[in-house]
Formats: C-alpha cells, structure tokens, sequence
C-alpha cells in the first residue's frame, strides 16, 4: 500500500488536527470535484452515480461530462482524457464549478490534462499504477519526471493511491478474470469518495445490482464489493485531514429528482404528445451530442412514440414532414452540421406551414468542429439559416431541467401556430445534470389541436386550405378527412386557395404574412421576465441558453457587492418577448454574454439600435463564474470612467 | 384524431363497408390546367393512373401523392386526392414518414429519373431496403427535363445534352438493377406509349404489399425527344420489347419467332423451329430473384447490334420481379403496439418521476 501525503498536506493536517481527524467534519457550502480518466476507466459513469447519490441526498447540483470526441482516443494520452466534474452545495448551485477542491487522476493523462482545474490546496486523488514509466511516457511527460515524486504537486493534497492493487487485493477469493477486476477499478475511487464526503452507498448498490445483478452477479458482487472497500480504506487509513459534509440545499418543497438537458428533453416531448392527445413520430440521424434524444424516445414506445433512424439528416427531417401532414406531431433532432443539411426541407415546412419540431444540440465550431464541446454559434443560424424569407420560432432552454418545459412548448406553440420551431440547446445543458422538481402530469395544461373536418354536403367552393384565423394561422386538414383533398407544395401559393402562383403581389402578401404569423407567437408566450434584480436600473445583463447558471451566479455577487445589475435570460428568442425592447430600453447599459462570437448582441443591436456589449468565448467550454465575473466587472468600471 | 381515422379505416375495411362511390378515371382530375408540353409522356402516365384510381378500392380522402421536384413531379397538383409536391430528391423519406404514422393511406411517390437517382438516390435505395409499404412510380425520360435538358443519372454514355455538349462521360444507372440490388420486393418496367400495359402495371404496384418500383419509360418530347423509340415505336417494339407474364416462356419478335433461352445462368437468344420450341425457353417466374436480376441487365451493355434482325436481348416489361418481405411501416407499427401492451401502462407521472426521487420539506 502506498500511501503519501506530502509536505503541505502534513501541514494543514498539523494546522487543523487538533481533534481526531475522523470526528473532525468539514461544513462546507459547496464542493466541486472532477473525476478524471482514460476513456475506458468509467469516469462517466463514476461521475453520474456519485451525482445521484449526492442529488439523494438532497444537495442542489450541476454536473459538465466532457469526454474525447473518439470512442477509443490512443489510452493512456492526454486527448483520451474523460472527465466529469460536479458541483454540490447546501445553497443555489447553477454551474458545474470553476476550479475543483477535489480532482481524481486515474492516470498521469489525466492528471496534466486536469491539473489547471485544481484550487490551489485541493486535494488530488491519484492512482499511482497510472503514473509508470509507459503511462508517463505516453502522457508526454518528459523522461525520468514524475510529478507525484517531483515536489510540483507540494501546493497540493497529494493522496496516492495503487488503485489497481487495492482492487485486486480486495477481490483475491474473486473467479473473475484480470480484466473484470480492473474494470471495477472505479468503484474503488467512488468508495473513498463516498467516505470522503459522507455519501452512503446503497444508490450504488441499487444501481450495480439492477445493471448486473440477474446476468453476472458475480460481476455485480465484484462492484459492490470494491465499493466498500474505497469506503472503508479511506475510514481505516483516515486519508485526508478531515472529511466533508455539505448539508441539503434549502430548495423549495417538493419531490425531486436529478435529470440530463437531453433526458429532459424527451419527457417534455412525451409529455407534450400526451397532453395533445396527439401521436409523436420523431425522425433523426444519430450526432453528437443529440443521439440520446433518439434513444432515449425509441425507448417510449409504449407512450405511443414512433422514432425513425433515417439514412440521413435530410430524411429525417422529411419524414417528420410526411408524418406532420398525417397528422403527427413530427419532431426532428440533429447538431449544428445536420441541421445545415435540414435547412432545405425547414423551408418546405414554413411554405406548408405544418407543425414541425427541430432541436438543435449545438456543438462548437463550424464543420465538424468539436463535437464533444458545447458552443451557442448556431442561433444566427436558426434564425435567418434559410434561404429565401423563411421565419420561424426559435427557443432556447436555460438548463437541464429546463429543457422539459420549452420541449413541451416548443411543441405546444408548433401545433398551435401551423409553424415550424427550433428548439436550441446545447451540449452543456444536455449532458450536463440538476435536480428537478418535476411537475405532476396534471399540473400540465393541455394543448388543445384542432383539425379541419370533413365536408360532406356537397359544398359549393372548393376547399381552402390557406384560410386563416385571426393569428393568421390556417387549419390543419389532414388525409383521411372526407372532401377536403388537396394539394400543398413548396412552391409559392396563393393565399386562401392554395394554388401555385407567381404572381409579385401575393407573393409579397405571403412574405408578410408569414412573418406575420411567425411575430404573433409572441401574443402566445410569457412576457419577459427579470431574473435577479430590478425591471429598470443601470445595467441589464442579457443571456440565452446554457449561460444561465454562470451569469445568474456572477449577478447574484455582483449585486451583493452593490452593483445596480440585474439579469433578463431569455427562453422565447424568435420572435422576443413583446415587452422585450421596452425592458432593454429601461437600462442603460445591455451586456450580452454569449459562447459565441456575438449572435444575440446582433440580433438586439439591428433589431432595436441599442448598442449592446457583447461578452463572447468560443473554447468548447462554458463560462467560469470568476472569469464571466470580471468580464463584467470591465465593463461597469468601463462605464464608471465614461 | 389520426387514430380515430386509422381505426375507422380498419374496421370499413376489414368489414368490407367501404362504400366506395362509383368513380371514373376523370373523378380523379384536379380543377387546375396540366402544364406540361404538349406531347409530353406526362400526359399519359396521369391518364392511366387516373384510370386505375377507381380500381384501388380506396376513398379520395384515403389516398396521397408524394413528389419530388421537375416536370414529373408536378403530377400531384393534377390528382384530386390528397398530395403533396416536396423538395427534390426527398420524397421517398417524406412518404416512410407518412405512410409509417398513417398506415391506413394508399401512398404514391412520384419522381422522376434526376430526381430518383441523383439528388434522392440514397432516399430511392433506402426506401427499398426498408420495403416501405407504397408505390414509386419513377419516370424516366433519361433527362433533367425541368431545368432544360441536362444529362441524368439514367443518360446513357455520350449523351449529348447541354452540359455536355461533347458527350456525357459517365457511366449510367440501370434503375432496375439498382432496385434488385437494393433489394427491392417489387421492380417493374412500363411504358408511357402502352398505357393498356401501364395500367395494368400501376395496379400490380398497387396489390404488391411493400414498396413497389415501377419505372415508366416517358417521353420528352422537348430536351430528349425518341430517347425510348425503339421500344415504343409499334415496328420495331416486337423485336426490341418482351412483355414478361409470370409462368410464360420469354418469347418475342415480329412472329412470335424468337425466344431466350437459359443455359445455366446464362441467357442466349434462339430462334423458334427446328433446332428450340417454346419448351426450351426460359418460363418467367416473378419470385426467382437470381433470374429477375439477369433479366434486369437486359439493358445497354447486352445490346450487340443496332437494328431489327440482330441477335440482341430485348427490353424486358412488366414485373420482373416480386416477393413478400414484411413492411417496414408494419414492423414499426407492431413494435408500437407491442409495447403497448407488454411496456406496462403508460404512465406519465411515472415517467416523469423515473427511479429515485427524494423530497424536500
Ligand atoms: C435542391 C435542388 N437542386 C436543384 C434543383 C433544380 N432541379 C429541379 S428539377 C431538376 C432535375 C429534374 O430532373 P428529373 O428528376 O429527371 O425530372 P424531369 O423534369 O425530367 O421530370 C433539378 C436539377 C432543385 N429544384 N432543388
Ligand atoms: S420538358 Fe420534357 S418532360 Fe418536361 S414537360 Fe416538357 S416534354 Fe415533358
Ligand atoms: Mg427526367
């Protein structure tokens, strides 16, 4: 057994032993740690059971997985790294954290690629079988250098532990073969990090004994096993100079329970087929980071959910089509590349104007990019990305859980208004976790559709299927329906009948009233809100999406420090909130921070000549509180000196 | 809504209550002008499916047509059923979505040859292989008639066309082969100059449970007029054209004098008499794959000669083959209602709960 705590480490264990150190609890408001590994070393799984454990035990949370986009990256390198991170806490949590307390390092990749993650002082959790010469030498380490023995981690808590020992220690009576114990290699690190910050087991166990328990017990036994044994090692060698507890977060009353953007996204959508009464037929073609989307609805049949994988993104987008004109809600999932593909037939559902559902995970870059990496690049995108006039209605989701209520939206202004609406997430809150107060199916309002119904009498006129209502939206008349057969393309129509035209006057009538439609949603959503502060005031700081969390936060403390800040995060982006520009005109400064290169700011700054500042990164990664916090603080002082 | 109108359907069906009124082929005509050319094998294709329609033993309101984009697929403005005219390439993914979540629609796609096999190609072949419950009708007129007469996909080599006004260099699609190859369950030929046959040939589309095939040889009179003459012009069709009939031997020829012959799997052409009789020949048989494929390359590359009274094969029409597979759209359906009743009951509030939940007071 190796067990090392190095100079500093000693030293804060002298500065703060002054009673036993397993009495000796920690209280702590939040705790980030960050789990890192080859691919093949479970850190996502790790990641995930920890956080439901924690989320149990009624801590709020946020959770980033960032995993290399290769299934099978070279093992033992610094891009074969996975790693998740999670931040707990007893107050508000909205991010996944900065900068960790805690890292565990599998192996010496691991611990390069994660090191810059690392409060000073935390504590590192390293298994020493990762650091031997070939792990050192495929981290690119240079020769004869071993940071665990060099003194570069003195400003750390260095815990060194021969994981792969332990393990095959605590299974030597196991039949298993070497290769299944290694694999359980994370359970021991999940053990420690249980005592570590006083987490019971049995969520684990629950979960190992479902996933294994009937197939291989012995498998699910071997997992258990090891689990206990990370526990009660770091009880017996009292590892770490005190253990942690973080109390339950005061969240409102309720029941609970922890859930991904993308798990998210497809109970709204469930929900939104069973709250119109309507069947759901979601067309797609696997992408990163929205195949869980298709897997996790391809599962629900049984809520009358039908799922196509198409031979590509174009197919699928289409068959939503074919199915929306049948008289199903068609949803269609894809990233940024796919729905560059989608575009074309996008445009034949405005034309058709028939309900159509797209969601749009982004990921970053142009092209292929970065697949695993999130980004908000592809809104400029949603919103003109056509060619030809084409609107339509964009929505954006602020976080996991969030993803549920504009899911069920997006489907609900879709049906609603005969328009087809893009729903904008984004790898981050996709993969990214929080505990969900989650509503009772009748807490949820119906979606009321109506179809066009037959005409039997022998009616004098043809059927109209361009007729309007008052919201300029037309009827949904479906095959199967008596005397009402026609015909819709994308070719121009002439409004009211239908028939193909090209004459410039009804052209330009259908542009407007395409638009038109499409700005008359806004009549059918929540006035913006303010999120933190006041409905007027100095500045005003605008967000959308998966920046949420980060700029919630850095309001919140800046507010406290006495700023006149306050915070509006828009959900409904095309078209804005009909008090939107009212809001922003109440300011006097607008900051728009976006992972992008500036989209929003462009869109408010042309569409009410307002000169808002734009904040933008474009790294594959979300906003740090503290950097997202002088960012701003720039600019205030900025507008001190003005 | 939609499952009141599949249920309806079943029930008037399965009962035999469908009350069909007493259509004629013009029922079936649209209250908007055909804008084709005058001349054009569009018209004809329209004709016969307008005749066949009343045949189908479906309602208007039960049926659709699907179509790309160019000349042909303007079709579906012309039908007074239910239609859509799409986007280019796409409207076999279009009509899998539809006829997957409305089974109880008889579903026609109408494409044409740049359509089907170019832009859409991948859509053509997948649509195949799924074996999704509807009919394609392809119309091929081995051009891009719409955008005025560019070479296709299906231009044989040395097309001369405007984009190549030195020959087309590329080597052609065989549309039937293709289908074989995608392992299409029901791959047919016709002709726009034989609308008996066509007819008929649209309604054995129709009864084939799967996705049926059916390339129609068109006529553009405008950018590649004559391109299928020798099969449709009523001198030289005995000679060049053989009508398959399921159980028929392959005979053809101005007298009935020739027939093909099978020696092992190769084909030969013989001429009735002394040496074969009709016993010799080779019997149609719809469901032998490996034969439907060699009669599918009775196409260019067998062509020795260039007029009548050469030994060369003739265009084969008709089915050339068809076998039951089971549908996609009836899979996918069955899989739904499966979990239907097996999954448990469909709760959402215990979906929405899922496995661990904790409360806070
Ligand atoms: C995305 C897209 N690309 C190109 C076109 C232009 N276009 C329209 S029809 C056509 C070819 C049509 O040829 P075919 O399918 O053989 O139909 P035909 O006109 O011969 O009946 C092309 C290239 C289009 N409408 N859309
Ligand atoms: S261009 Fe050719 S295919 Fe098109 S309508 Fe005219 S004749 Fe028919
Ligand atoms: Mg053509």
């Amino acid at each position: 057994m190796i067990l090392k705590t190095n100079k500093f480490a000693q030293k804060l264990t002298i500065l703060t032993s002054s009673t036993d150190m397993s009495t000796n609890d920690q209280i702590r408001e939040d705790v980030t740690i960050r789990f890192a590994g080859d691919s093949g070393d479970g850190m996502q799984l790790t990641g995930s059971l920890f956080t439901n454990t924690t989320a149990l035990l009624g801590n709020d949370l946020r959770t980033l997985p960032e995993f290399p986009a290769e299934i099978r990256a070279p093992q033992g390198t610094v891009p074969g790294v996975s790693s998740f991170q999670l931040q707990f806490g007893s107050r508000e949590i909205l991010t996944p954290g900065d900068e960790c307390d805690a890292l565990v390092v599998m192996n010496s990749a691991a611990l390069k690629a994660n090191l810059s993650l690392l409060k000073k002082g935390g504590t590192i959790i390293a298994n020493t079988a990762g650091f031997d010469k070939k792990n050192l030498s495929l981290a690119k380490y240079p020769e004869g250098v071993n940071p665990l023995e060099d003194g570069s981690l003195d400003d750390y808590e260095l815990i060194q532990i021969d994981v792969t020992k332990m393990v095959k220690e605590a299974l030597s009576d196991s039949d298993l073969g070497y290769k299944d114990i290694e694999r359980t290699k994370n359970m021991f690190v999940l053990g420690i990090l249980y005592w570590m910050y006083n987490r019971p087991l049995d969520s684990t166990i629950d979960f190992l004994m479902q996933k294994f328990g009937e197939k291989k017990p012995e498998i699910a036994q071997a997992n258990i096993n090891v689990l206990k044994a990370g526990f009660f090692y770091g009880e017996t060698v009292e590892l770490f100079n005190s253990r942690v507890t973080v109390k339950q977060a005061e969240l409102e009353p309720g029941v609970y329970r922890n859930i991904t953007g993308n798990e998210a996204l497809v109970l709204g959508l469930v929900a939104a087929a069973r709250k119109s009464n309507m069947p759901l037929f979601f067309g797609s073609y696997p992408i990163t980071p929205a195949s869980d989307v298709l897997h996790g609805l391809a599962a629900h049949k049984k809520f009358g959910v039908t799922t196509f994988q198409a031979e590509d993104e174009i197919a699928a987008v289409s068959s939503a089509i074919g199915a929306s004109f049948g008289g199903s809600i068609g949803v269609t999932s894809s990233s940024g590349p796919g729905i560059a593909l989608k575009g074309e037939a996008i445009g034949l559902a405005v034309m058709l104007e028939l309900p159509l559902v797209v969601l749009n995970i982004q990921r970053a870059g142009p092209s292929t990019g970065m697949p695993t990496k999130t980004e908000q690049a592809d809104l400029m995108q949603a919103v003109y990305g056509r060619n030809g006039e084409s609107p339509l209605v964009v929505l954006a989701p602020k976080s996991p859980a969030d993803c549920f209520d504009m899911a069920f939206e997006a489907v609900r202004i879709s049906l609603e208004h005969m328009i087809p609406v893009m729903f904008l997430s984004d790898g981050y809150i996709a993969n990214g976790s929080e505990p969900w107060k989650f509503p009772q199916s009748s807490d949820l309002k119906d979606i009321n559709v109506s179809f066009e119904g037959p005409r039997t009498n022998g009616e004098a006129t043809p059927f109209m299927p361009y007729l309007r209502d008052d919201r300029l939206v037309r009827k949904w008349a479906i095959p199967g329906t008596e005397g009402i057969e026609h015909r819709v393309g994308g070719l121009e129509k002439e409004d009211g009948t239908g028939n193909v035209s090209y004459d410039p006057d009804n052209h330009q009538k259908m542009t407007n009233i395409r638009r038109q439609k499409r700005d008359n949603v806004a009549l059918n959503i929540p006035e913006q809100d303010i999120d933190q502060g006041s409905t007027s005031g100095d500045v005003l700081v605008v967000g959308w999406g998966g920046t949420y969390g980060s700029i919630r936060t850095v309001v919140h403390q800046l507010r406290k420090e006495g700023h006149d800040v306050s915070h509006a995060h828009l959900r409904y982006i095309n078209p804005f909130p009909k008090n939107f520009e009212a809001l922003l005109k109440s300011f006097n400064k607008i900051i728009v921070p976006e992972i992008n290169d500036g989209q929003l700011v462009r869109l408010i700054r042309s569409e009410f000549m307002i000169p808002a500042i734009p904040i933008n990164k474009v790294k594959g990664r979300p906003f740090g509180v503290s950097e997202l916090k002088s960012a701003i603080e720039e600019q205030l002082s900025a507008q001190a000196t003005a | 809504m939609v499952e009141t109108l599949i249920d309806n359907f079943v029930k008037e069906h399965e009962a035999d209550l469908t009350t069909l009124p007493d259509y004629k082929g013009k029922d079936f005509a649209s209250d908007q002008d055909v804008r084709w050319c005058p001349g054009c094998g569009d018209y004809t294709i329209l004709k016969q499916v307008q005749n066949a329609m009343p045949e189908l033993g479906y309602a208007k309101k039960d049926i659709v047509f699907i179509s790309g984009i160019g000349c042909s697929s303007r079709f579906p403005y012309y039908m007074d059923t239910f239609g859509m005219h799409s986007i280019h390439g796409r409207a076999p993914a279009i009509a899998t979505g539809l006829k997957v979540s409305r089974p109880d629609l008889s579903v026609w796609i109408i494409t044409g040859d740049g359509d089907s096999l170019s832009i859409g190609a991948n859509h053509f072949v997948q649509l195949l292989r799924r074996n999704v419950n509807v009919n394609l009708l392809l119309f091929n007129n081995q051009i891009y008639g719409l955008t005025k007469g560019q070479y296709s996909p299906a231009s044989p080599t040395g097309s001369v066309t405007k984009s190549t006004p030195f020959g087309s260099i590329d080597h052609p699609f065989n549309p039937l082969s293709l289908s074989m190859g995608a392992d299409g369950t029901f791959v047919a030929r016709a002709m726009d100059r034989d609308p008996k046959h066509l007819k008929e040939m649209i309604l054995r589309s129709h009864q084939h449970r799967g996705t049926s095939m059916l390339e129609i040889y068109q006529n553009c009179i405008v950018f590649n007029d004559a391109a299928f003459e020798l099969f449709t012009d009523k001198k030289s069709r005995p000679q060049e054209a053989i009508y398959l009939e399921q159980g028929e031997p392959l005979v053809f020829g101005k007298d009935k004098n020739k027939g093909v012959r099978l020696d092992g799997f190769t084909p030969e052409i013989v001429e009735l008499g002394d040496n074969f009789t009709k016993d010799d020949l080779w019997v149609h048989d719809e469901s032998d794959k490996v034969k439907a494929y060699i009669l599918s390359r009775f196409f260019d590359e067998q062509n020795t000669g260039d007029g009548e009274g050469e030994l060369r094969f003739p265009r084969p029409f008709g089915v050339l083959y068809a076998d039951d597979r089971p549908t996609y759209d009836d899979g996918v359906n069955a899989q739904v209602q499966h979990a239907k009743v097996h999954h448990g009951k469909a709760d959402l509030d215990a979906l929405l709960s899922g496995k661990e939940t904790w409360t806070v007071k």
